[in-house]
């Protein structure tokens, strides 16, 4: 190895193997039984638990705790997915700090929740661990709906409606279903190729045909969906990324974070992913962070989140800020940018520090600063793109009522494309099962 | 600073802890770091004649546990002590020359026949110990050949023995009772009755602590089979407590000497035995959890609390409760209270919530946002709610005062005391008059 973090340019292998595969192993291990046991323990089985009413998809928690702590992980497991197909990659990537373990009373008590998420994890890995597919199909009710997007809501809820003995093609733009769960997530969180495994454990259902490289506008069309089923469910994501609309954020060496972070996911060799010597991530969400830390983990010398609010206003939870700052990210607030220098390649970025401007808005300090940059990462937030004619669109999203009705009749959205809930995977699978159970209460009706 | 030394029955020890007649006492080795730990005494594991018992060879233990796997009781099935008689007699000797200041008590267990308490008594006198402690307790094993809670679940019996054994010996005799009886007054009265200077109690506690469900055997399980054992440890301490007060305030036994076990581990566990009439006390299961140190906590604990409630010695602590401990029908029914909730203590697990609503009054209201308030009218004081109340002093009964109306009856709560014996809904109170 010749490169290192102080290797200008955007170069790959800046850190030994040994250290990559450091960097990017599980960030929070399975419990063994013995951690399970004492994490279980703590739980109080709450009356109405808050933590259940803080779960989008309302996982019996105290319930799948109580399970676990008799010596039934596995039905535990089973708790967990009745409500949440998807439970073991939420168990992961769930901001549970926000949610479940939020509402905990033991946070109110003692600052030191139950851990909820790991339990989840406990119980989901054990239960899919085993032979076999938990759930099984009704009879097969011969209709027919169409899932756009392969991703958590689609999932989800293609998974009831097979259960419930409907047959559902599933049609992703993409080659590999999952969504964000296969492309997006900082790769230490879903270690193992856990996103695939878990595609392939709720396929077991049967009754689901997953077709690939079918993006909607493109190689489908809504009109052609509707014709061929009885029922469409449009979970197709945010596939546009919103631009800086700054000058020279065309140049060499920046991109949107979304591409990076998927580039990162598929890549079967880390030490052969490139990444710049300076890093410089412009946005306060989950994206950015998850493009920022992995660059530190990869190997990059310096590393600046920049967020053009305040810190308090940035839609990363406070525990993912700290980890960010924890793995040595910088991270700057208040701060837009103005320009991305350079030379063909980016050398520079120029911000300029913000304030309220009383009317809810930014307004520019007149002070500007410059970062030193090989490398910047765009990640200022998704669009909706391609949304078929005939749907009401609103602040960007598909505009639905109850679960996940759309204004054109027989056509169903949820997910990140669709208005409601946080932009959470979690929420997502909440949306799409609860979309197919109305689907369902159509069908038989 | 509170002088902690301990006279029970003429035996003199530096704290009135003892170690329990048990595993940890059944070698000089243990017993040697027991008293290097700081213990006050030690009853020797039980002795019986050669040839020596045998154990199982299998588990001698089962548990209970309570959360994060926290010993909540330990059952066993092991017997006396199962190495000859003579090495046990050296080592006591030994141990009691190394430690003079320590309360050395062998406890013994022998055929119900006189010649052999009179063959075995005179070699412990020979060892120079301080006394015998007659375990008419073991409720497994032993009991099936005629000894142990065979003898201590029949009074005559144990009146004999002590009897024999008070004739035979110039040590003072303890009589260690078992819990496996209806009425522990029976056994103790019978005791004192036959000469004996001392009783102790609780022995354990008939018991099968779990079913291997896969085995369909009880647990310790040895090779399929499984047999009752005797429970100990936190969970039988309110059965000893009860059995200890029993003795303490039974007109014929009051005021005797009393070595309380059963569950004790902390200095508070002994202040509460000492208390309801315990002179001293005696640990096994919290030494068997954690090893020896636990003594230091304990004596610290004691000193410190008697300090700060101005007792010189232990024996202003003994019996101090007994005076309070009486018949349900003299308590004071004007005595009303109702629970009060700390709004800034409760971190809103809704427990309290649970258990009235669905096992109690529907005494506890639950808002829109999760506060849960006390319903005075429905409320009966049952307590539940402060006892599922995972944070301590979170919930609270507060009195309510003369005077003012209980909303759940009506009735003005009147000033003074009145007790079932003269209630109107008492049809003996109204047969007197």
């Amino acid at each position: 190895m010749t490169n290192s973090p102080t290797t200008p340019g955007i170069v790959a292998g800046r850190l030994a193997p040994q250290a990559i595969a450091e960097n990017f192993a599980d960030i929070a291990p399975d419990f063994d039984p013995h951690e399970a046991a004492v994490a279980a323990d703590r739980c109080y089985f709450c009356y109405d638990a808050p933590c259940v009413a803080a779960c989008p998809t309302e996982i019996d928690i105290p319930l799948f705790i109580r399970q676990i702590q008799t010596g039934q992980p596995e039905a535990a497991g089973q708790t967990i997915l009745d409500q949440n197909i998807l439970g073991g990659m939420c168990a992961r990537v769930c901001p549970t700090e926000t949610l479940c373990e939020g509402e905990c009373v033991r946070e109110a008590a003692e600052g030191k929740p139950v851990e909820i998420g790991r339990l989840q994890r406990y119980a989901t890995d054990r239960l899919m661990a085993n032979d076999g597919h938990p759930y099984r199909r009704a009879a097969p009710t011969g209709r027919r709906v169409a899932v756009v997007g392969a991703g958590p809501a689609g999932l989800a809820c293609a998974h009831r409606l097979a259960m419930h003995g409907h047959d559902v093609t599933v049609f992703d733009a993409r080659e590999k279903p999952g969504g964000l769960n296969e492309y997006g997530i900082a790769a230490y969180k879903t270690v193992g190729g856990f996103a695939q495994a878990e595609v392939d454990w709720l396929l077991k259902i049967g009754g689901i045909e997953l077709r690939h490289g079918q993006a909607l506008g493109r190689d489908v069309t809504l009109d052609g969906l509707r014709n061929d089923h009885d029922a469409v469910f449009l979970g197709m994501g945010l596939a546009g990324v919103n631009a800086l609309g700054v000058e020279g954020e065309a140049r060499e060496g920046a991109r949107d974070a979304v591409d990076f972070i998927a580039e990162l996911r598929q890549s079967d060799d880390l030490t052969k992913l490139p990444v710049g010597r300076h890093v410089v991530v412009i946005g306060g969400g989950m994206t950015a962070v998850d493009a920022a830390v992995q660059s530190r983990l990869l190997g990059a010398e310096d590393v600046s989140m920049v967020y053009r609010r305040a810190r308090d206003r940035m839609s990363a939870s406070e525990h993912e800020i700290d980890h960010a700052a924890t793995a040595g990210v910088r991270i700057i607030t208040n701060a837009q940018p103005v320009a991305v220098h350079g030379n063909g390649a980016v050398r520079e970025v120029e911000f300029a520090y913000t304030r309220d401007n009383g009317k809810g808005g930014l307004e520019s300090t007149g002070e500007t600063f410059r970062l030193k940059a090989d490398q910047v990462f765009k990640a200022i937030g998704q669009s909706l793109e391609g949304a078929p004619d005939g749907l009401t669109v609103e602040r960007g999203k598909i505009t639905v009522t109850g679960p996940g009705r759309t204004g054109l009749d027989g056509v169903w959205a949820g997910g990140d494309c669709a208005a409601g809930g946080e932009d959470l995977t979690v929420t997502a699978v909440a949306q799409g099962r609860d979309a197919a159970e109305d689907i369902h209460a159509r069908l038989s009706a | 600073m509170a002088n902690l030394a301990s006279d029970f029955a003429g035996i003199k020890s530096p704290n009135p802890f003892w170690l329990a007649s048990a595993p940890p006492t059944d070698k000089e080795y243990n017993v040697t770091r027991a008293f290097k730990a700081g213990w006050g005494g030690v009853v020797w594991k039980t002795l019986g004649f050669d040839p020596h018992i045998v154990n199982v060879n299998g588990p001698r233990y089962g548990v209970v546990h309570g959360a994060d796997r926290r010993v909540l009781g330990i059952n066993n099935i092991e017997l006396i002590t199962d190495r000859p008689l003579d090495v046990n007699l050296r080592e006591i000797k030994q141990v009691k020359r190394d430690w003079p200041d320590r309360a050395m008590v062998v406890s013994l267990m022998v055929p119900c026949e006189e010649e052999a308490w009179k063959r075995i008594l005179p070699m412990v006198e020979e060892t120079g110990a301080d006394g015998v402690e007659l375990n008419f307790g073991c409720p497994h094993g032993m009991s099936e050949r005629g000894m142990g809670a065979a003898v201590g679940q029949v009074p005559e019996y144990v009146e004999m023995v002590a009897r024999w054994c008070k004739a035979n010996t110039r040590m003072p005799v303890i009589v260690k009772l078992t819990p496996n009886v209806t009425d522990i007054r029976h056994s103790a009265r019978a005791a004192f009755k036959g000469g004996a200077d001392a009783v102790s109690l609780i022995n354990t506690v008939n018991s099968i602590t779990g079913v291997d469900l896969d085995l369909m055997a009880p647990e310790p399980t040895i090779d399929g089979k499984g047999t009752h054992g005797g429970y100990c440890g936190p969970a039988v301490r309110p059965i000893a407590l009860n059995m200890v007060a029993e003795i303490a305030r039974d007109p014929e036994t009051a005021g005797k000497p009393v070595s309380a076990i059963g569950g004790i581990g902390t200095w508070r566990d002994a202040a509460e035995f000492l208390a309801l009439g315990a002179s001293n006390t005696q640990v096994c299961t919290a030494a068997m959890t954690y090893g020896f140190g636990i003594i230091k906590e304990m004596t610290a604990g004691l000193s410190r609390w008697m300090d700060e409630k101005g007792y010189e010695r232990v024996s202003d602590v003994v019996a101090r409760a007994v005076p309070n401990v009486t018949d349900w029908q003299h308590l004071n029914l004007n005595y009303v209270t109702k629970a009060r909730i700390d709004q800034d203590a409760c971190i809103q697990c809704g427990r309290c919530y649970a258990a009235c609503e669905d096992t109690s009054h529907q005494a506890i209201a639950m808002t829109e946002d999760r506060r849960f308030e006390v319903i005075d009218a429905e409320c009966v004081a049952c307590n539940l709610c402060v006892n599922v109340c995972p944070v301590e002093d979170c919930i609270t009964m507060e009195r309510l005062p003369a005077g003012t109306v209980d909303p759940r009856t009506g009735k003005t709560v009147e000033p003074g005391y009145a007790n079932w014996t003269t209630h109107p809904n008492n049809p003996m109170a109204k047969a007197a008059e």
